[in-house]
């Protein structure tokens, strides 16, 4: 059981980067608008005419 | 693409069959107007024939699309939006090379639509990229300059079927979007931390029963405690520093019990886990706090929602307008307008900027300004505001004021400046709190005391059970569930309110102020009654059909109305030489302000006030004369009907009053409010409808504009309550002065975003329902508040003589906490059944 003492500071460490993740998703808009994607996902995209997103 | 037989062609584009003139027979694809056939081509040309295959399969959608399409082959011109003007004020440059703006387009359907839109760069090149947000109906494109000029973006926007229309980034909105933000920031890392801490206090649990180290168990401690204070620094500081902004305003509120209990839950932790013994609350603080914070944010979005009442005024104005210049009319942007301009302005119309009529004469309703239902004649020289309409002809203006500086500007200010200036109401559970706290502080302090002289060990632990069992949660929960509750059951009813404190305003009587048109009356005018011999209804409706007037429409629809039920009732042939009358108009002559004349059949026919007839060599018989005095008596205005010479009839017209409107003033007047009219209708008007609604005179207030109903509802609101009644725009500053503002539907949606209350149901009932909503709010208010209390006092009791241990003590917290919740819920489906009672 002893190998716990590495294994929750390891598992709050992950959970920080999740954390860390999520802020940076929310600081990029990311979830500003909820609706349009779920519609854009439903058309296939040929590699050329879709670009990058800001 | 030939569907329905052989003869009817399908639009290729569209779908919608195609007119038989335009079938040209040697192409295999058919195109209802000239519009779909440039779409189509721009489609085909840019290798997008599968938008037509997504719209065939978004079902049904094909038809809204040509619907759209349908309007952008009329042609309109962008050239405006290439102005240094227009880019410094709605674009956006991202560096050298590239700019970008954001575009409104409201025709945007489907998931095709959306696909389409964002092939904008295939369509153009020049084009970045575009990016549609489907809930704001917005796209927004990014562009290389030296490539491509908006004015071609927007020209190809248009030729797809969008036409677009630019739209101004507000600080408001950048602000809302970055609260947003921080509120789901919070919200993310409260529920990591609640989540990981109750895995953490599972495993402590279990322990407990499998006999786990001691290390192990210290181990989970620290662990617990880092996460649960990392809830309490970082999502959790928001409660902190409201607390201590309370402390420092000394008006105690709700935060401050939930930061105290937070703050001695995270202390008595932190000094447990140090001494590496008792219990450790870190698992329900930080669940406390990601609950408390979904609470807060589900209330920022209600709140949201009034804020944007500002912006929604300033789109009442169009933005674009028809300039003439040296004789020639240019279409124009409203942004571009100076002051001396000459604008031309079509009936429909709405004014864009305030000015004076140059040429032509024309009726304009001013409602939105000033309240009043009739439109009023503008020649030459008169005074034309923004945000009214042209009703009748085309004129010309000549601009004398624009942007911030226009009349309807200035009540957008004075409603802004009335919603920062009102009192913000505390509400009434946060007060007890405030009592609350400092009652467990005490008792806390107490008990420690006493038990000091004991023994230390024992002091601070029935010190610490005391103050979780005390820990105001359920005091927390009880009045923004009741709230909740409460605001969703009005929902249900088509009445919308945007706060808790409106429901809590509502119990202490005091002064509501109505709005006459739209919540006493049904708005326009009615024919009561009429005196005389019917026989002649149908020739004077025959007669009136030739007239605008108001009073004409309501006799015409009276004698509709009464023709049709003669109709119904005996189906005779009269009823036919009734149709026949209705045709045999052979001369009609309009006299403004006094009625109108005419021909009908065989018969001369005049219809208006006393003066049309007398002139008319009428003279009226004595008891003619106090018939019409009692219609004046009655509160109606008498018109009078003279056939060859005769008084065949008098009717009474007027604005009818709603049927429930007694009834309604009757039970508000039992509440104890007084009921005064605040009207931009003449003071006559006001006069007779108070008088028939048994409202005192001094509070029948006539010929109100904007300013005058805000000082009215200020000068009001010393005394105490004041609700205020109101759909126009002119009442929208006095909406949002008033305690609660109650907004009426009716086709200006800016008023309504300054009021926190909107009925969309028009007339008094919805009103009654809201107060009476607000009574069982208030109920379950003080039930919830009754059982946490008592419950609180129990323990504390209980936790104060050393029956309850800090472990019972966590257990029993949450178990007030689900009381109040299930009440509250239950009382709301209850109390359903009461509210239908007191209805029937």
């Amino acid at each position: 059981m002893s190998v716990l003492y590495i294994a929750i500071p390891i598992a709050l460490v992950i959970a920080l980067v999740a954390v860390i993740a999520f802020v940076f998703q929310v600081r990029n808009g990311q979830y500003d608008d909820l609706d349009t994607p779920a519609r854009r996902m439903l058309y296939d995209e040929s590699e050329s005419d879709f670009k990058d997103v800001d | 693409m030939i569907v329905k037989g052989s003869l009817a062609f399908e639009c290729a584009h569209c779908g919608l069959p195609v007119p038989v003139g335009l079938v040209q027979r040697d192409r295999d694809e058919q195109f209802c107007c000239a519009g779909c056939a440039g779409a189509y081509e721009l489609i085909h040309g840019s290798g997008l024939e599968s938008f037509y295959r997504m719209t065939d399969a978004d079902s049904g959608s094909r038809l809204e699309i040509g619907g759209a399409f349908r309007g952008a082959s009329q042609a309109e011109k962008f050239g405006d939006f290439d102005e240094p003007v227009f880019l410094e004020k709605y674009a956006r440059v991202v560096n050298a090379t590239e700019s970008e703006v954001e575009l409104a387009i409201e025709r945007i359907h489907c998931g095709a639509c959306v696909w389409l839109l964002e092939k904008l760069p295939v369509v153009l090149p020049g084009v970045v990229n575009a990016t549609v947000n489907w809930a704001k109906r917005t796209i927004r494109v990014r562009w290389t300059v030296s490539e491509v000029k908006l004015s071609e973006i927007a020209e190809a926007l248009n030729q797809l079927g969008y036409p677009p229309s630019p739209i101004q980034h507000n600080e408001h909105e950048k602000r809302w979007k970055l609260e947003n933000q921080q509120h789901l920031i919070r919200i993310g890392i409260a529920a990591a931390c609640a989540g990981n801490n109750m895995i953490i206090s599972l495993a402590l649990y279990l322990g407990m029963f499998s006999h786990m180290t001691i290390g192990m168990a210290q181990l989970l401690r620290v662990a617990s405690c880092v996460v649960g204070v990392v809830a309490l620094l970082w999502p959790g500081r928001t409660f902190l520093q409201s607390a201590w902004g309370a402390l420092r305003t000394k008006t105690p509120h709700m935060d401050l019990p939930i930061a105290l209990g937070l703050t001695v839950g995270t202390i008595a932790g932190l000094v447990n886990v140090v001494r590496g013994a008792g219990e450790i609350y870190f698992d329900s603080l930080s669940v406390l706090i990601f609950l408390l914070l979904i609470g807060r944010w589900v209330q920022f979005r209600q709140q949201s929602i009034a804020a944007n009442a500002v912006e929604m005024l300033y789109r009442l104005t169009p933005q674009k307008t028809r300039k003439l210049v040296d004789g020639q009319v240019l279409e124009t942007l409203v942004d571009l307008v100076q002051v001396d301009d000459i604008l031309e302005i079509r009936a429909g119309d709405v004014f864009p900027v305030d000015g004076e009529i140059a040429e032509g004469s024309s009726l304009v309703d001013e409602a939105i300004l000033t309240g009043e239902s009739n439109p009023i004649t503008k020649a030459p020289g008169s005074i034309v505001a923004a945000g009214t309409l042209n009703v009748r002809t085309r004129v010309s203006m000549k601009v004398t004021a624009i942007g911030s500086e226009t009349r309807l500007s200035r009540i957008v200010d004075l409603v802004e400046q009335a919603s920062i200036d009102k009192p913000k109401m505390v509400l009434w559970a946060n007060k007890i709190g405030g009592y609350f706290v400092a009652a467990v502080i005490a008792l806390a302090i107490f008990t420690f005391g006493w038990w000091l002289a004991v023994d230390v060990n024992m002091a601070i632990e029935r010190t610490i059970a005391l103050l979780i069992v005390a820990c105001p949660c359920a005091l927390a929960l009880a009045t923004p569930l009741a709230i909740a509750v409460a605001i969703g059951r009005a929902a249900k009813q088509k009445i919308m309110v945007k706060g808790g404190d409106v429901l809590q305003s509502l119990q202490r009587p005091g002064m509501i102020w109505l709005d006459k048109t739209g919540t006493l009356t049904n708005g326009d005018l009615k024919v009561v009654r009429w005196y005389g011999d019917t026989r002649w209804l149908d020739m004077v409706a025959a007669l009136e059909i030739q007239s605008a007037h108001p009073v004409a429409k309501a006799i015409v629809e009276f004698g509709d109305r009464n023709w049709r039920v003669t109709e119904e009732l005996n189906n005779d042939p009269n009823t036919k030489i009734v149709l026949a009358y209705r045709t045999t108009v052979l001369e009609s002559m309009d006299h403004p302000g006094l009625g109108i004349s005419g021909l009908v059949g065989a018969h001369e026919v005049v219809v208006g006030n006393r003066r049309l007839i007398s002139d008319h060599g009428v003279t009226p018989k004595q008891h003619h004369n106090r018939l019409s005095k009692k219609i004046i008596e009655q509160g109606f205005s008498p018109c009078w009907v003279a056939v060859d010479g005769k008084v065949v009839g008098l009717v009474a017209i007027g604005d009818s009053i709603r049927p429930e409107a007694h009834f309604a003033l009757e039970s508000l007047t039992k509440r104890g409010w007084e009921i005064g009219i605040l009207s931009g209708d003449h003071q006559s008007v006001v006069d007779r409808v108070a008088t028939r609604m048994g409202i005192a005179p001094a509070n029948a207030i006539g010929g109100a504009n904007p300013e005058s109903k805000l000082e009215m509802i200020k000068r009001s609101s010393v005394g105490g309550n004041v609700v205020m009644v109101g759909d126009g725009v002119n009442d929208s500053a006095a909406l949002a002065a008033a305690t609660v503002g109650i907004a009426v539907k009716n086709g200006v949606e800016a008023s309504l975003a300054a009021a926190p209350v909107y009925l969309a149901k028009p007339g008094l009932e919805p009103i009654l329902t809201l107060f009476r909503i607000s009574d069982s709010a208030a109920k379950i208010m003080r039930k919830n508040l009754g059982v946490s209390l008592s419950y609180n006092l129990t323990f504390a009791g209980l936790a104060f003589a050393g029956f309850i241990n800090p472990l019972t003590a966590a257990i029993l917290m949450p178990i007030s906490s689900i009381t109040v919740v299930a009440m509250s819920l239950g009382a709301g489906r209850i109390s359903k059944f009461g509210l239908s009672r007191s209805k029937a």
